[in-house]
């Protein structure tokens, strides 16, 4: 448990290098064979480069857009978005759903889900009522907004301070790297989701303290990989060129390094997402989340979890709707990787 | 070994300070309206020594720790005054069983299905353990759990009671074997088809037969099984570790079996009746009966042979233990109709020989090693899956291949083995986040575990059951990372000193 380079991540933080290796051409493999056959999956098999040049950021961009995976999970991420936001609105701005989160009111037929597919139509209650008679798709909306929101506050959070730490380490070694590197190692004998608990228990239950908190402890993967890349990046001529015309850390830092550490930080940023969904709703699950007053998703399956044999759908919207989140967070930063990776896309160039 | 140290005790520092600080102790005294009030709140404060500072606490939690070193700890009471000792020898047990078990288990499965998916690069099978390692990587553990105990627990333990197996479930199942293992074993396409259609029609016969038996309330192996299996296990071993040109090590494999064979018969009423250590002693008398069968059959790869016999010898140990079990099966279910209870990690008072005794608390194990083991096996067969390639693509490999070394001995020899070295860091540094995932599953199956421990004591903001639950992940994740320095330095002799 040193400050080892040649380790890999943790796996679980987001930083697992999911994507396939590129296979090369080797006439001794037996999987010679395989590689005549069309790939379907190809990003960038139609780039012409005979006919325009495209810059490094319009071949990232061009790679994105062809990575099917990715293309769906980003519409189904947007789709559920803009359905919690706009469905039951944000704050004091009303949504197009006429009914709340917060009133009771009269069950009928048990609460049964009215959300048909074939012919598609939505219902009175499209996600059935709860056992106070709650319309319970406001409120796996109002569960998926604050879910959101923690994750991507503690995406962002967590990104900026990961990377400063991380760049700061790299660049200046001395003092700040030795912390770095025993605060990592911190993670290694106490669980994240240990640590996380008891900062959540002290934020008291409101989304933005635990967002907070949640920020607190998440940032130091991040931190190690970009340490690790502006390790080997102040060691490049551009730098030392920058030095020497007396350009000052900070923005050697911000400008001469950090932008080429952007591919790294982006897809870790994806991937912290995902990983935070998970990790709030678990202890919003556990109880030291997200408390009453307010709800999240790992709140409501906590809650109904024992209504599972009487009313199944209030156990199966947030949870399909946490799952459907990870999932396409996950496909999503595996499509970034390959578009700011191309090595490690599948696709032959 | 100084470093993993003094990390332990900033870490103990670090998490004692921080749950001392994560609320108020006596907040449900402070609003409780009962007449003696005053005397609780002055009990409490005595046990958790509240009148102290925190890092007065801190260092009468560590002295008692210290005594460890006389094999004499003392961690302390809680806050309602009882010995945490005691209640952390009980948790501890059932969560190091399961998270053990779970690790064993996903290291076997994972690191299996990734090599296997890395070797059938962009087959179904791979496209499938891809897609699968997405699938679960992104699924919330608890909603897992519920999921589990709704449907593998309350509805087997209906179908349990009168089971039986409906002709389109036996095709379905027919239909997936032969779909696995035709794009497992590829080749073009119409020796996947034969394959295929070969496997599904064997699974389905078997299931079908099984039904027709009444397998699924009087399951047995048998000793014909169990020899076939152990005999299949030292074939397999000896292909991966020598190929076919060694009869020697074969010739190893098959005497440990037939000594395993007469070995059954000798200690017959051991194996039917036995006890916690008349198993252990059975097992040390097999592994010691099989390094000698490899020792005088080895020739010049004594090694090998010792090993291989070992492996077979575990194997043919490990049937016998099945058979045995399945045997007791119905009179298990004799005893508990309804098998496998939703909540806690085995019956109070259950009675009976001893082979039901560890069905009782084996079914219990069997729901939350699934859901631990499905979390870590993701990450496992992904990063095996891209270990493998990369080792693939080196150099050396391409060496390998082009000298006329066959398959085999390039992909066991050259490529695993280096592939291997990233996945034992990876796994040492999983069995933390392990322990976590732990306590999320033990809450779901009401576990009277450590994960019980650490969320009780949180919440009554009490540093003892906290800091007992950290000292356990604690060590177990330092021992993980030396045993991982050891393999690593197992598997790779560069950075032997």
């Amino acid at each position: 448990m040193s400050d080892d380079n040649d380790k890999p991540d943790i796996p679980g933080s987001g930083r697992e290098h999911l994507a396939p290796i590129p296979e090369q051409v080797d006439p001794g493999s037996p999987q010679h064979v395989d590689l005549q056959r069309p790939d379907v999956l190809s990003v960038e098999k139609e780039i012409d480069l005979t006919q325009k040049s495209y810059s490094q950021g319009e071949l990232i961009r061009r790679r994105f857009f062809r990575h099917r995976g990715a293309m769906i999970s980003l519409a189904f991420l947007v789709f559920i978005t803009l359905m919690a936001v706009t469905s039951i609105g944000w704050g004091p701005i009303p949504g197009w759903w006429p009914k709340n989160y917060w009133d009771a009111s009269f069950v009928q037929d048990g609460g049964r889900p009215t959300l048909t597919f074939f012919p598609p139509s939505w219902g009175e209650q499209p996600f059935g009522q709860e056992d106070a008679g709650k319309d319970y798709f406001a409120l796996v909306m109002r569960g998926t907004q604050r879910s959101l929101t923690i994750a991507f506050t503690v995406g962002i959070l967590t990104t900026i301070i990961g990377t400063l730490i991380g760049a700061i380490a790299g660049y200046f070694r001395g003092w700040t790297e030795a912390i770095l590197m025993r605060v990592t190692d911190l993670f290694i004998v106490i669980p994240l989701l240990v640590l996380a608990a008891v900062l959540g228990q002290r934020s008291g239950g409101g989304i933005w303290p635990l967002a907070i908190m949640l920020s607190l402890v998440s940032w130091t993967g991040l931190a190690r990989l970009v340490r690790g890349e502006v390790l080997s990046l102040r060691e490049r001529e551009f730098v030392t060129a920058a030095e020497a015309i007396g350009t000052s850390p900070w923005r050697i830092i911000l400008k001469h390094i950090l932008p080429n550490t952007m591919g790294t930080i982006i897809v870790s940023a994806t991937l912290t997402i995902a990983a935070v969904i998970l990790l709030e709703s678990a202890l919003s699950f556990l109880g030291f989340g997200v408390q009453p007053p307010d709800t999240s998703l790992g709140l409501l399956i906590s809650t109904y979890q024992n209504s599972f044999t009487v009313r199944p759908w209030l156990f199966w919207w947030p949870g399909l709707i946490i799952l459907g989140i990870a999932l396409s967070v996950n496909f999503l930063g595996d499509g970034l990787r390959d578009a700011f990776d191309p090595r490690q896309s599948r696709s032959s160039d | 070994m100084g470093v993993s140290a003094l990390i332990l005790v900033l870490g103990s520092v670090f998490l004692f300070f921080i749950t001392v600080f994560s609320g108020d102790p006596l907040e449900d005294l402070r609003e409780s309206r009962d007449r003696n009030r005053e005397q609780l709140m002055e009990a409490r404060t005595r046990n958790m020594n509240l009148n102290e500072p925190w890092y007065v606490r801190y260092w009468m939690w560590a002295t008692g720790v210290a005594k460890c070193v006389t094999l004499n700890c003392d961690l302390g009471m809680d806050s309602r005054g009882a010995s945490i000792n005691t209640a952390l020898v009980n948790a501890a047990g059932s969560t190091l069983r399961l998270v053990t078990l779970a690790t064993v288990l996903a290291i076997i499965i994972g690191i299996t299905m990734g090599i296997l998916a890395a070797i059938r690069q962009y087959s179904g099978f791979d496209y499938m353990v891809t897609f699968l390692a997405f699938l679960f990587f992104s699924l919330p553990v608890f909603w897992v759990a519920v999921l589990l105990k709704e449907y593998a627990a309350i509805r087997f333990n209906n179908w349990i009671a009168d089971p039986s197996v409906s002709l389109t479930a036996a095709i379905i199942v027919g239909l997936l074997f032969g779909l696995l293992l035709a794009s497992l074993l590829g080749g073009d396409l119409r020796r996947k088809l034969l394959t295929g259609a070969t496997a599904a029609l064997v699974a389905f016969g078997a299931v079908t037969y099984f039904d027709q038996l009444g397998w699924w309330r009087q399951p047995a192996l048998g000793l014909g099984l169990v020899v076939l299996i152990a005999v299949a296990a030292g074939v397999l071993l000896t292909y991966i570790t020598v190929g076919r040109t060694n009869r020697k090590i074969l010739y190893a494999a098959l005497t440990t079996v037939a000594l395993g064979v007469v070995g059954t018969f000798i200690f017959n009423s051991w194996i039917t009746a036995p006890t916690y250590p008349l198993l252990l002693l059975m097992l040390a008398i097999s592994i010691a009966v099989a390094i000698a069968v490899g020792w005088l059959w080895g020739g010049w790869d004594k090694s090998i042979a010792i090993w291989v016999s070992i492996g077979t010898a575990l194997t043919f140990a490990g049937a016998t233990v099945m058979d045995q079990l399945l045997r007791n099966w119905g009179p298990f279910l004799d005893r508990k109709p309804r098998p496998i209870s939703t909540i806690g990690s085995g019956s109070v008072n259950f009675e009976g020989p001893f082979w039901t005794g560890v069905w009782d608390w084996g079914v219990q194990l069997i729901l939350p090693t699934i859901v631990l083991t499905v979390i870590s096996l993701a990450s496992y067969s992904r990063y095996t899956r891209a270990s493998m390639l990369e080792t693939i693509r080196q150099d050396y490999v391409r060496t390998a291949r082009s000298k006329g070394l066959s398959e085999r001995v390039v992909i066991t020899k050259h490529a695993l083995r280096n592939a291997l070295i990233p996945i034992t860091t990876i796994v040492a540094f999983d069995f933390a986040g392990l322990i976590g995932g732990a306590v999320v599953t033990e809450t779901v199956f009401g576990w009277k575990g450590m994960g019980a421990l650490f969320q009780e004591g949180l919440q009554r903001v009490d540093p003892g059951p906290v800091m007992a639950f950290y000292l356990v992940t604690g060590t177990a994740a330092v021992l993980m990372n030396m045993l991982a320095d050891i393999a690593y330095a197992f598997l790779d002799p560069r950075i032997r000193t």
